[in-house]
């Protein structure tokens, strides 16, 4: 039993899964609200809820809400984990994240070329191609971080067991 | 954002790496005589390239003379096929559909609807349902009876080069007989089939109800050899084909003027329309100017309770209380409210909704968030010294004052001005004031309004101040030195002047934006214009135009943006401010005042319609579709708030959409599906209106039934949407192959699925057999071309064309019309309000059709040529254009002088009547053969070859080979 730089790694990792996990499915929330909000407005009482409610920027608000709040903290977190696990030398799981971190990375440049930090444009985002990637996106991530949050869970106790 | 590259369901836009091909003019003659499937209707089909001494083979086909003969009903036409049989093939013969063409005098209300009130006789409805016909079947039957000219399809190519072998071969003689067989618009050609002369072999098919593939197809599906048959277009224009649905329900279908669908046989499932290869969508003009609108004032709306639909001329009713709707299929109960009741009357079949498919509801209280807006104009007049130098602001200024009354609004209708250079300016308009008081804010960092109250008015109390300022404006800034130009804060200002009511601003601007935020390079390299790599800087350069766009668009603020200016002004980045809000682009590439008189007239012209045509503030609109269709992607200028709902801060009468649909759920239960547009907007009176239309089309589960609906403008139209998307998330060269590949795709599956018959040589339907020339003539867009130098912005602008303007005009924009005009008669010629209109012949856009000793009017859409050939016949030189000979005509003419001659009264009478047909006016510019704007004429000539593109036979050759691999 010795807690060294590894596990010390892995504890925390756990506890940033989790975190990633929470963003994940926050966005998965997000884009469900996006694609089915509008298509059932069905509200018996009032007739005209569909015209009343004021969803004037709705897409504008969820599209800068997930790319500032959401995407940039998590892939930064991403990469972080990256980094520390090549710190602690545990090569193998660095190799499961290094095509998830090439990925973000290929994500982060290929933005909307318009110099903005908006990840999800809000002018494309209702065009049903990039809504359905975007949602499949997310349930894919959402699997792999759920994945990885018990690989690190079963590496940390293997860490501190073996030594 | 990066693009996903899985295919999606409607987008048949693929990207496929073109295949490397052979572009060799292949020698090989035509492969066999034409296909003998259609041998029974037409013995008189000329055939095509390379039969240069061949005369007309026998008589004309009786597929044209067919037509005269009138109300003769087809011998094995059953009386039970005007009932909706589910089992049926829809598009098996249709039931009578025009007894007789009727008479020449009922042309005036052809394009119009019939008022309501009338809409209950029979024959009025019926005669609406064929609106978009009945004018052209007329038309033809007129020119069918009418001789051609002898010198009609006089080959000419002597002088000009690089024809292909079987274009020069062409002669006269089989031109001729060729235009009047295939004369035929498409849904008169289903009347004439039935009408045909039947063997007794077809005919006892056809009554044995045997499948159409085995009788004679209908004329739409008719298999055409491309590369045989020459003369493909109509003459008069391309008509959308009808729907085949029971004659009471495509009575009460939607105007294909308004809304139509690409494939007017809906596929039952996703992999059937996945299979046809064609695009799935709809083309929309909701807010077209109409001169017949029935209008509902309602204090309820009927609706359905689940899905929100708009009662239909399509709903069921079950019984005199309950009406099931044709989207959501739920069944709604009429009892609603007192009100409802009364409007109900008892006889909800009675009801305006249920009897038009456009109509118009002037809505309660419900439908408004906030009390209706006043109409809000602002102007926001660029005026640096480069602006001043153009002299645009007299043409404005002017144009302005004489049309502000003509400004649409009530007493509420308000005003405002700012003009820029590296400061902004405001003017103060306060009743009261002795005349404007000018506030310049020279904090362009941070910019503030400095008197909100004053600066935007009410234009009937301050008419005077209004007035003055519009005087005085243009002298202002004569001696301006200040050359940079703050566009950015000036929007900025714009924005925050009318966030608190929403309006609509017009920025009038002449140069690259230099100074505060917004500010743009230069970007593009002349030397590049010509390249045949791909184009870059089709993408906008900051993201400030859109952000403050989407602002805009939440604050129901929509931007015109009016570009003069003969440098590079970064439109792509510019046009952003107007893509998102609902606004639109206008664009006069080198404007001045004294060396460019054509575009200070086109901008007087455009000002007076843009000023005085109707506007709608703060609307949305949303397109219902039935239950297992789904929207894909919205193509126009709108910012999309939720997957079906555009938000429009303004709508105007002369924007469209496109929507491409994509089909989620099989839609094997049902016969019909419908499609809703509902749009909610405030008039400039401060009523709050929904216009509502729906569209109802069958639905079909065969191949050959999908194709034989299909709409060949409507899916150019889409295409070019598409490819416009294309070509600014991917690539130029991305968007040019997959015009190419949605050609050959359509065609391979035609081949493959919709043909019965195998045929040589490229094969396609009578309703496809434009699709190569309208793909080759997008190619050759301005838009798309590649290899022509083509400045940068003006290839913006042709994008920004291509996506938000209203089919009919995009149409003539990809493939201008082309009329011969020295030798006009008033045979075939139609009447409007005591005006006769003669009707030349649509020639192909070839130089092969010019000639020398003729005079061709070149119909692009927003301009008009005149090219006057050298040889041209004096007669027509002194008594048309009013100038004793060949070089004595001004090398820039725009005007026809007014002669009284027969000749100059039939050719001004042709050219109003097509300006007529456009709300923006074109201008005419008369050229020489050695005009500077030649130019500008020949490269319409899309079915030539040039030294960067292929010619169309050459495209042809191409489709084949890729074809029939």
């Amino acid at each position: 039993m010795a807690f060294t730089f590894a596990a010390f790694c892995y504890m925390l990792s756990l506890v940033l899964c989790a975190a990633l996990i929470f963003f994940v499915i926050w966005q998965v929330i997000a884009f469900d609200e996006l694609r089915t909000d509008f298509k059932n407005p069905i509200d018996q009482g009032n007739p005209t809820r569909a015209v009343r409610r004021d969803r004037a920027s709705l897409c504008v608000r969820v599209c800068m809400r997930i790319s500032v709040c959401l995407v940039v903290p998590e892939y930064s977190i991403h990469g972080l984990f990256c980094l520390m696990f090549m710190c602690a030398l545990e090569w193998v799981t660095l190799g499961l994240n290094i095509p998830l971190l090439f990925y973000h990375l290929w994500r982060y440049f290929h933005r909307p070329a318009d110099g903005s930090e908006v990840m999800y444009d809000p002018v494309s985002m209702m065009d049903a191609d990039i809504l359905n990637y975007c949602q499949k996106e997310s349930w894919c991530k959402l699997g792999f971080y759920l994945l990885s949050f018990f690989y690190y869970l079963y590496s940390m106790v293997y860490t501190l067991v073996s030594y | 954002m990066s693009q996903p590259s899985v295919g999606s369901p409607a987008n048949h836009v693929t990207s496929a790496p073109s295949q490397p091909s052979r572009y060799g003019i292949q020698n090989s003659p035509p492969q066999g005589p034409p296909a003998p499937l259609n041998s029974s209707v037409q013995p008189g089909q000329p055939s095509g390239y390379g039969i240069q001494n061949s005369p007309p083979q026998g008589p004309p086909a009786p597929l044209n003379s067919s037509v005269q003969p009138g109300p003769t009903p087809p011998p094995f036409n059953p009386p039970s096929s005007q009932t909706y049989q589910p089992g049926r093939q829809p598009f098996g013969p249709p039931p009578p559909l025009r007894p007789a063409a009727p008479p020449t005098g009922q042309l005036n209300n052809a394009a119009t609807p019939p008022p309501p009130a009338a809409a209950k006789q029979e024959v009025p409805g019926a005669e609406r349902a064929h609106i978009h016909n009945s004018f052209d079947a007329l038309e033809s039957g007129g020119r069918n009876a009418a001789q051609h000219p002898p010198q009609m399809g006089r080959a000419v190519g002597l002088s000009y080069p690089s024809l292909p072998p079987g274009y020069q071969n062409m002669a006269a003689p089989p031109s001729a007989p060729g235009m009047q067989t295939r004369s035929q618009p498409y849904p008169a050609g289903a009347q004439s089939f039935q009408q045909a002369p039947l063997g007794p072999a077809q005919l006892g098919s056809a009554l044995g109800g045997m499948s159409l593939h085995q009788s004679q197809p209908p004329e739409a599906l008719r298999a055409i050899n491309l590369l045989q048959e020459r003369n493909l277009l109509p003459q008069g224009p391309v008509t959308p084909p009808v729907p085949c649905l029971p004659q009471d329900l495509q009575r009460l279908n939607c105007s294909p003027e308004v809304f139509r669908c690409t494939l007017t046989n809906i596929p039952q499932t996703q992999s059937l329309l996945n299979k046809a290869k064609l695009p799935l969508g709809l083309l929309l003009h909701p807010f077209r100017d109409m001169s017949q609108l029935p209008v509902v004032t309602s204090s309820t709306i009927v609706r359905c309770r689940s899905c929100r639909t708009y009662i239909n001329p399509f709903v069921t009713f079950l019984d005199q209380r309950r009406w099931k709707c044709n989207l959501c299929y739920r069944v709604n109960e009429g009892r609603a409210s007192a009100s409802q009741l009364v409007h109900y009357d008892g006889e909800p079949h009675k009801r305006p909704e249920v009897k038009n498919p456009t109509i118009e509801f002037i809505a309660p209280s419900e439908y408004m968030l906030r009390p209706p807006q006043p109409a809000v104009y602002l102007f926001v007049l660029d005026v640096s010294h480069n602006a001043v130098e153009t002299g645009y602001l007299d043409t404005v200024c002017q144009s302005l004052l004489d049309s502000l009354s003509l400004l649409p609004g009530d007493t509420r209708t308000k005003i405002g001005f700012i003009t820029f250079d590296s400061t902004v300016h405001f003017y103060n308009l306060q009743e009261g004031l002795s005349q404007p008081q000018m506030l310049v804010v020279s904090d362009i960092e941070d910019i503030f309004i400095p008197t909100p109250d004053s600066l935007l008015v009410n234009l009937s109390e301050c008419k005077e101040l209004v007035q003055d300022l519009l005087k005085g404006l243009p002298q202002m800034f004569t001696r301006t030195l200040e050359t940079q130009c703050a566009l950015g804060p000036a929007l900025q200002a714009a924005f925050k002047l009318l966030s608190p009511t929403g309006g609509r601003v017009s920025v009038f601007q002449t140069q690259l934006p230099s100074v505060g935020v917004g500010a743009l390079k230069s970007r593009e390299d002349p030397n590049q214009r010509a390249s045949a790599k791909d184009i870059p800087h089709l993408t906008p350069a900051t993201d400030f135009y859109k952000k403050l766009a989407l602002d805009c668009s939440g604050q129901q603020i929509a931007v015109d943006l009016f570009l003069l200016s003969g440098q590079y002004c970064d439109l792509a980045s510019l046009a952003c401010i107007s893509k998102y809000s609902a606004g639109g682009v206008h664009y006069y590439p080198s404007y001045h005042h004294l060396h460019n008189p054509a575009q200070v007239e086109q901008l007087q012209r455009d000002l007076k319609r843009y000023i005085s045509r109707k506007i709608g503030f703060e609307s949305v609109m949303r397109v219902r579709c039935t239950k297992g269709l789904s929207i894909h992607t919205f193509h126009g200028n709108f910012f999309v708030r939720s997957t079906d709902l555009l938000s429009l801060p303004n709508i105007n009468p002369d924007s469209g959409f496109a929507v491409q649909m994509s089909i989620e759920e099989n839609l094997v239960d049902m016969q019909v599906v419908s499609f809703q547009a509902a749009l909610l907007y405030t008039s400039s009176k401060g009523e709050r209106r929904i216009r509502v239309h729906t569209l109802c089309l069958p639905v079909v589960n065969s191949m050959a039934d999908i194709f034989a609906g299909a709409d060949v403008q409507a899916i150019t139209g889409l295409l070019a949407s598409m490819a416009v998307d294309r070509s600014v998330t991917a690539s130029l060269s991305d968007a040019r192959d997959a015009l190419v590949n949605a050609a050959i795709d359509s065609l391979r599956a035609y081949r493959s699925g919709g043909l019965s018959v195998q045929q040589p040589g490229l094969v396609a339907p009578a309703c496809l057999r434009l699709l190569p020339l309208y793909v080759v003539a997008l190619l050759k867009q301005k838009a798309f071309r590649t290899g022509t130098s083509t400045r940068l912005d003006e290839r913006v602008f042709a994008m920004c064309q291509l996506k938000y303007q209203p089919l009919a005009y995009m149409m003539l924009m990809i493939h201008p019309a082309l009329y011969r005009v020295d030798n006009l008669t008033d045979e075939g010629a139609i009447s409007i309000a005591d005006r006769t209109i003669p009707q030349p012949a649509i020639l192909q856009l070839s130089v092969e059709k010019l000639s020398r000793d003729g005079s061709f009017l070149m119909d692009s859409g927003s301009v008009l040529y005149l090219w006057v050939g050298r040889n041209c016949a004096p007669n027509f030189i002194t008594q048309v254009l009013g100038v004793p000979n060949y070089t004595a005509i001004p090398q820039t003419m725009t005007q026809l002088p007014e002669l009284d001659t027969a000749e100059s009264t039939r050719t001004r009478a042709f050219i109003s009547w097509l300006r007529e047909q456009r709300p923006f006016y074109p201008i005419l510019h008369v050229i020489r053969e050695e005009s500077p704007l030649k130019a500008s004429f020949m490269q319409h000539m899309v079915e030539d070859r040039t030294e960067s593109a292929l010619s169309y036979y050459e495209f042809l050759l191409h489709l084949q080979q890729q074809v029939n691999k």
